[in-house]
């Protein structure tokens, strides 16, 4: 028997309201008309205009889907091969610097890791723009894709592929029918994950962009050291709308197919 | 078959190498080269070019002097405490508001779970620039704390929260929560609840039972937590920049600036390593803690 007291369900509130009413008041005081962000004058959708035609804001937009778009996909590739080599690929030279090299990054600090990589561009006379911020984020967010691949595919029944294979199926065909329909939704989370990843980040960007290329992140921290801003409140609550549609949708799918597989179990 | 399986474990290897272990050899090299009015603004360069002459040069010019100043100017060593001592109480503090919280979540109707963990990892997937931001409005002095502090009439003058470290501390503990509350959900979920009530039908109140059954049982959660919200705090750079103003002193910003304003590449590179090698030990620490973790529950 579990007992829910009041203990639990104050601290529950206390917790959420800690974690929520930030974003709340970002998002309310959003459609304040006044220039003054603390000052309450009246709702407004001004400042979600102005956004829209503010140039800057919309050019760092695009690079920072750009590099979202090709670096997590490049990540969930390699960081699904990754996985597939630390669980399935057995002995080999050099096995342990490999695993060392996907876990390290994880708890890199941020500051470290943009420093290292800056510091190799240069010294490949590498022009710092698009290419090599995709290149970075690639690099960090494979190691967050294969983390979380490799946890479904070693809890995968290995004698379904070798079954595959006894009947026929080259390795890849194995692969393509077999494992990768199991290990799909882990694929998917760790796209979404690099996906996410690749947008938030501030740090590594900073290092690894030029003059040429500003992602949103950088634009933002640059506005936002002048202290707060209406036009960021609002740019804020347009991305925490996009991130509270897509994890919630997320989740109900995801209910509703934990649904359908207990009905077609029963029946 | 052999080609098949040498590109499928070339592939990732050889990106890891380019990409993480090559640049983190640049780091140590330039950590122990010389700053240089030029570009790259340090010496020496290696040119492979010149021969083994090259290479012997290139190495009887590298020398610990960056390490050396690092123990001279305060600014270093005191920043690397500041880190840690910041870090360790961002961590307690996280853990006195997310054990409670992942009780709750535990102790709450199995329906109402997943909408609660759901709840729990939505901020995590919110931009964290703008989570730390949401509180530059909220603790300035004109800000909303002070206004509704001052419009309910607690205080006459307005609080200075943001850019002291207590801004800091609050900046950390509501980015890092989730990293905390999970784990130790994971483990309170799990717990076996009739050993409780065992517990109890042996005589124990409810508190001694609390502190004698659930704490050692969830022992792994906790551990755990507390390293992923204590690890990545050290080498912080957003939230001291933001909400810590001058006087927070946190390594990761003075390795930024020593980049960036200073320019100065030889020193942040030794900054660089030497943050790393304060990191290892907790990062075994928790290595250490997951293998335990994994063996007890076989």
């Amino acid at each position: 028997m579990r007992r829910f007291s009041w203990f639990n369900a104050t601290s529950l509130t206390i917790g959420f309201a800690f974690l929520y009413l930030p974003m709340l008041i970002l998002v309310i005081y959003s459609f304040n008309e006044s220039k003054l962000v603390t000052v309450w004058a009246g709702f407004s959708t001004k400042w979600y205009g102005e956004l829209f035609r503010n140039e800057a804001f919309l050019d760092a937009a695009y690079v920072t889907l750009r590099v979202a778009i090709f670096s997590s996909l490049l990540a969930t590739v390699l960081g699904t091969m990754a996985a597939y080599v630390l669980v399935r690929a057995g002995r080999f030279p050099g096995r342990t610097l490999f695993s060392g090299m996907i876990y390290a990054p994880l708890v890199m600090p941020e500051v470290i890791t943009g420093l290292s990589l800056l510091l190799l561009f240069i010294s490949l006379g590498l022009d710092r723009g698009v290419l090599t911020i995709v290149l970075a984020h690639t690099t960090f967010s494979m190691c967050f894709v294969s983390v979380v691949v490799s946890a479904r595919l070693a809890s995968f029944d290995q004698s379904l592929e070798e079954a595959a294979l006894d009947l026929g199926c080259t390795p890849f065909e194995a692969f393509r029918l077999v494992t990768l329909p199991v290990i799909a939704p882990a694929v998917i989370s760790g796209w979404l994950l690099a996906f996410t990843l690749s947008l938030d980040d501030l740090v590594i960007a900073s290092f690894t962009s030029g003059p040429s290329a500003t992602t949103l992140p950088i634009k933002i921290w640059s506005s936002i050291r002048l202290g707060v801003s209406p036009e960021i409140n609002a740019l804020s609550t347009i991305l925490i709308a996009i991130v509270a549609t897509g994890v919630i949708s997320a989740s109900l799918i995801s209910k509703r197919a934990a649904m359908q597989r207990d009905l077609d179990s029963k029946t | 078959m052999k080609l098949r399986r040498l590109t499928l474990i070339g592939i990732p290897y050889f990106w890891l190498l380019a990409l993480f272990l090559i640049p983190f050899g640049i780091v140590l090299k330039i950590s122990l080269s010389d700053i240089a009015l030029a570009i790259p603004p340090y010496t020496p360069t290696l040119d492979i070019s010149g021969g083994w002459q090259a290479v012997r040069d290139f190495l009887s010019e590298l020398d610990f002097e960056n390490f050396e100043f690092l123990t001279t100017d305060d600014l270093y060593w005191k920043a690397y405490l500041s880190s840690l001592k910041i870090a360790a109480i961002s961590t307690l503090l996280a853990l006195l508001l997310g054990f409670p919280m992942a009780y709750g979540m535990a102790k709450a109707r199995e329906d109402w779970r997943p909408t609660l963990m759901m709840l729990v990892i939505l901020p995590f997937w919110t931009s964290f620039l703008i989570r730390v931001y949401a509180w530059v409005g909220i603790l300035s002095t004109e800000g909303y704390l002070n206004q509704f502090l001052m419009g309910i009439g607690i205080i006459g003058d307005p609080l200075v929260i943001l850019n002291t470290s207590t801004a800091v501390y609050i900046g950390i503990v509501y980015t890092y929560l989730p990293f905390m509350i999970l784990p130790i959900y994971a483990t309170l979920e799990r717990l076996d609840e009739s050993l409780i009530e065992a517990a109890e039908d042996l005589g124990c109140s409810r508190i001694s039972a609390f502190w004698l059954v659930t704490v050692p049982l969830s022992k792994y959660g906790v551990i755990a937590g507390c390293f992923l919200v204590f690890i990545p705090v050290i080498g912080e750079f957003v939230i001291p920049a933001l909400l810590g103003g001058s006087k927070t002193l946190m390594i990761g910003k003075v390795l930024w600036e020593e980049f960036f304003s200073n320019r100065d590449w030889p020193v942040a590179s030794a900054v660089a390593i030497i943050l790393l090698l304060v990191l290892i030990f907790p990062i075994v620490l928790f290595q250490r803690n997951e293998q335990k973790q994994r063996e007890a529950e076989q």
